[in-house]
């Protein structure tokens, strides 16, 4: 079997609704990749149906018309746009070898960097909750990489991967998961709050659902500062990509945010990574209809979800996704069908996963068949990705010594950013302001 | 001595006022919140009579119980223009509109504040001047259009968020707790949320339980946030454009019973501090602290203390977060009691923290124990009569300060 198969996307069908819309976006130039590069790749007609509990089931059938048999990674459409009039491609996710190592090395930094988190918190580095990514880089690295820097991302408590493929260098999240003061955000955030004003990261955020709200207002901005403002980009509008879990898509903020977002046409892509568990409560146990790539077209936007496993299908949806979305056509909730090789968090003894599934998804390992497909491309040799590896190692335990050689925060910096302009602290009995307060700069007041 | 009357509160006196009445200190003409000096009396209105000498007789100077139109403006002090009359809403909606013409990044969100105006007409006209995505009509989603609010703040954006009433901000806690207050705080100081959380709240007329929260005392823990509460259409215009300059989130609370009173206020621009609190009428043998509408019963109250020989000082805290520890010091330094006349409820409420605060702070200066008066712990009843006696009325606010002056 191939490692990757193909993208296949089904001859245009159905549409129900939404007929009355817009013809599809001006320039489908859906897919951007210029046809030198293409390799061409053999369909895999892959991978067999799972039974039932492996949910993640790709079904190409958008409408309520189910006697469509279920053919595995398909692509599913919404109705309404893109890929309804595309011409039938053999869609073939064409790389470069500097794109294929790019992503090489993101999964394989993602994947370090957790593998050492997980040392780094069993030897009392690191403390409360971590939440660790093993598994799911390829959504991660698919969509980040191929983002601007002024590019929004906005995640959950599984943040760490999120902010490295978005460039925030290594050293400064691993010291913020020491808590030290040379962190991103000073020690102050830990791991669930991962933040960076340069690289456009805006959380981190340990409730789940609660960034979703917080993404939707950076779209809004984008389209702001376009519309408004008229500080429009030749490039577009700034895109926002709000990344959470499946279980996410059962809480109110999730449905609220869809029917915004496509309601003002904002530029964010929802991103699920459905990796079928919320702590121990299965996916399917949990939600009505588990196919949570439906609830897209329920508001309006396209739904797609795909193999989240496999890094150039990601990258390949993602470019579409991200090319609607600067181009003014609104939303799109992408469903990764991924999996975490790890537990919830590092306290989770994940004992109710079932050793078939790990086992399944372990076999599909993004890194394991990216390498493969490079190699099987002719696209580097085996020593370069290990020469990567080597690198990412290296990057990788240089952030450990500098996270273990930074300071720890100082008593000063107790008070110091609970309020942008520290008035906020309001004037105290001598008529000065509190913060004039020589104790205050020391951390010592009493607020 | 005359009887007061509570419906006197909303409408116009019948004698006529003298006219330096309204006097106002230095005006700012352009918002220095850069400022950390405090100016004395730069942004303190008295809207009262004057203090009369130290004593306490009342020369038929009439204690107003409410801002109203000054008719005889013609005598004004020199100094001053003569302003223009409006009422809180009106204050309102010029102050966000001053804002929004100043900073293209001002944008309004909520339910019903565009086309329709807004629910109390703070909002009236400005989608049709700002356009509909300045002056944004959100579907009722209140966690959710809080937390895009949130997350425009942090990418450049400005929001006055309005909650249609206050207790509808209730399902927007989550967003307001964890990400209005603690961002700033969480990512090490990167991102800052000038957002503005408004909305009228407080108990109105027999609008049932709901519709009659008081919130102030729920937010006031969250850290990371900074609470006022309007209560003339003077001190409405200057904080709301004080709460749009201010790099910190600020909930702004308006009342519902408040919104058609009038008062004349200054032409000229003016910002007022978000940090301090109000005198309202200076006086030596008691210190009354109120805010919002109760700062209207207290003056009604005021009216027969006087006439009973008293000399109340009322002063309007405004900020509910943080306190003005500097107004309210100096007050109890000198006279050494003190009252809270608040609508929150007793438990947790906002006269429980200032009580606090005050023993922390002032305890040797205190010759009694601190009164606190505060609504009963007790869902709004609907029924007018219940109603009443769930808030304070002033015969309580009376008893409370011949019982503290005994």
């Amino acid at each position: 079997m191939a490692a990757f198969s193909a993208v296949k996307i089904p001859p245009p069908q159905f549409t129900t609704v939404r007929s009355s819309s817009q013809r599809p976006g001006s320039s489908p130039a859906h897919f951007a990749h210029s046809p030198s590069a293409f390799n061409s790749i053999s369909f895999g007609s892959a991978k067999s149906v799972r039974s039932r509990p492996l949910f993640a089931v790709s079904s190409d059938v958008v409408s309520s018309d189910k006697t469509k048999p279920a053919s595995s990674s398909a692509f599913i459409v919404n109705c309404d746009m893109i890929w309804r009039s595309r011409l039938v491609h053999c869609l073939v996710v064409a790389v470069t070898r500097e794109v294929a190592l790019e992503l090489y090395e993101d999964m394989v930094l993602g994947r370090a960097f957790e593998d050492m988190c997980a040392q780094m918190y069993y030897r009392g580095k690191m403390f409360g909750f971590v939440h660790l990514y093993n598994g799911q880089e390829a959504v991660s690295t698919g969509f980040i990489k191929l983002l601007n820097q002024s590019d929004k991302v906005v995640s959950t408590y599984r943040d760490h991967v999120h902010a490295l493929s978005k460039g925030v260098p290594s050293r400064e999240v691993m010291a913020e998961l020491f808590g030290k003061a040379t962190g991103c955000c000073r020690g102050q955030g830990g791991s669930m709050h991962m933040f960076s004003a340069a690289h456009n990261v805006l959380g981190g955020f340990a409730f789940i659902g609660e960034g979703i709200p917080v993404a939707t207002g950076a779209a809004f901005s984008a389209k702001y500062h376009h519309e408004v403002l008229k500080q429009s980009k030749p490039e577009g509008l700034d895109v926002t990509l709000a990344f959470f879990g499946d279980g996410t898509c059962n809480n109110g903020q999730f449905f609220e945010c869809l029917n915004m977002a496509q309601l003002w046409k904002l530029p964010i892509i929802f991103v699920v990574e459905n990796n079928l568990w919320a702590i121990g409560m299965s996916h399917l146990r949990a939600t009505s209809d588990p196919e949570i790539w439906k609830k897209g077209p329920a508001f309006g936007m396209p739904g797609v979800h795909v193999d989240g496993m496999d890094v150039l299908k990601v990258r390949e949806v993602a470019q579409e996704a991200i090319a609607r979305a600067r181009r003014g056509e609104g939303p799109t909730l992408v469903e990764c069908e991924t999996y975490r090789f790890r537990g919830h968090s590092l306290a989770d003894p994940d004992e109710l996963r079932k050793p078939d599934e790990k086992a399944h998804y372990a076999a599909r390992d993004p890194i394991i068949a990216l390498k493969k497909y490079i190699i099987e491309h002719g696209l580097a040799s085996e020593s370069e990705l290990k020469s990567i590896d080597k690198k990412i190692d290296d990057v990788v335990e240089d952030a450990v010594e500098f996270a273990d050689s930074s300071p720890l925060p100082p008593r000063t910096q107790l008070l110091e950013n609970v309020f942008a302009d520290p008035k906020g602290f309001g004037i105290g009995p001598d008529g000065k302001y509190r913060c004039e307060d020589p104790l205050f700069t020391q951390g010592t007041a009493q607020v | 001595m005359a009887s007061l009357q509570m419906a006197a509160l909303l409408s116009a006196p019948s004698t006529p006022v003298p006219s330096d009445r309204v006097r106002l200190g230095a005006l700012r003409l352009s918002a220095s919140s850069s400022s950390t000096a405090r100016n004395g009396g730069a942004l303190v209105v008295r809207s009262e009579a004057k203090v009369s000498g130290g004593g306490a007789s009342a020369r038929g100077l009439s204690l107003i119980t409410h801002a109203v139109a000054e008719k005889a403006a013609a005598a004004s002090s020199a100094d001053s223009k003569p302003g223009h009359e409006l009422l809180l809403f009106e204050a309102l909606r010029e102050g966000l509109d001053e804002e929004m013409e100043r900073d293209p990044t001002v944008c309004v969100m909520g339910e019903d504040v565009g086309h329709y105006g807004g629910s109390y007409k703070v909002t009236k006209g400005l989608a049709t001047k700002y356009g509909d995505l300045r002056v944004l009509d959100t579907p009722i989603a209140e966690n959710s259009f809080t937390g895009m609010g949130i997350g425009s703040a942090m990418t450049g954006l400005r929001p006055v968020v309005e909650g249609m009433n206050m207790g509808f901000l209730l399902l927007a806690y989550n967003q307001i707790s964890n990400n209005c207050g603690m961002l700033h705080y969480t990512s090490g100081g990167q991102f800052k949320i000038p957002i503005v959380i408004r909305g009228p709240g407080g108990v109105g007329r027999q609008l049932g339980a709901e519709h009659s929260q008081r919130l102030e005392s729920y937010f006031q823990s969250i850290p990371g946030l900074q609470m006022v509460a309007c209560s003339t259409p003077y001190n409405a215009k200057g904080l709301m454009k004080a709460a749009i300059r201010s790099e910190n989130p600020v909930v702004l609370f308006e009342h519902v019973l408040l919104y058609n009173l009038k008062e004349r206020i200054p032409d000229e621009e003016y910002v007022l501090s978000l940090e301090e609190a109000e005198m309202v009428r200076p006086g030596e043998h008691v210190t009354i602290l109120t805010y919002s509408r109760m700062r209207y019963h207290v003056m009604q109250a005021a009216k027969t203390l006087v006439n009973k020989g008293y000399d109340p000082e009322v002063i309007d805290i405004r900020s509910l977060k943080p306190f003005d520890l500097y107004t309210i010091g100096n007050s109890i330094k000198k006279t050494h009691r003190v009252l809270i006349v608040e609508e929150c409820m007793r438990t947790g409420g906002i006269g429980a923290s200032l009580r606090s605060a005050i023993i922390d702070n002032f305890w040797d200066y205190l010759d009694a124990p601190i009164l606190c008066l505060s609504s009963q712990d007790v869902p709004t009843p609907y029924a007018g009569t219940l109603e009443n006696w769930t808030v304070v009325q002033p015969e309580q606010i009376v008893a409370a300060v011949e019982q503290l002056c005994k």
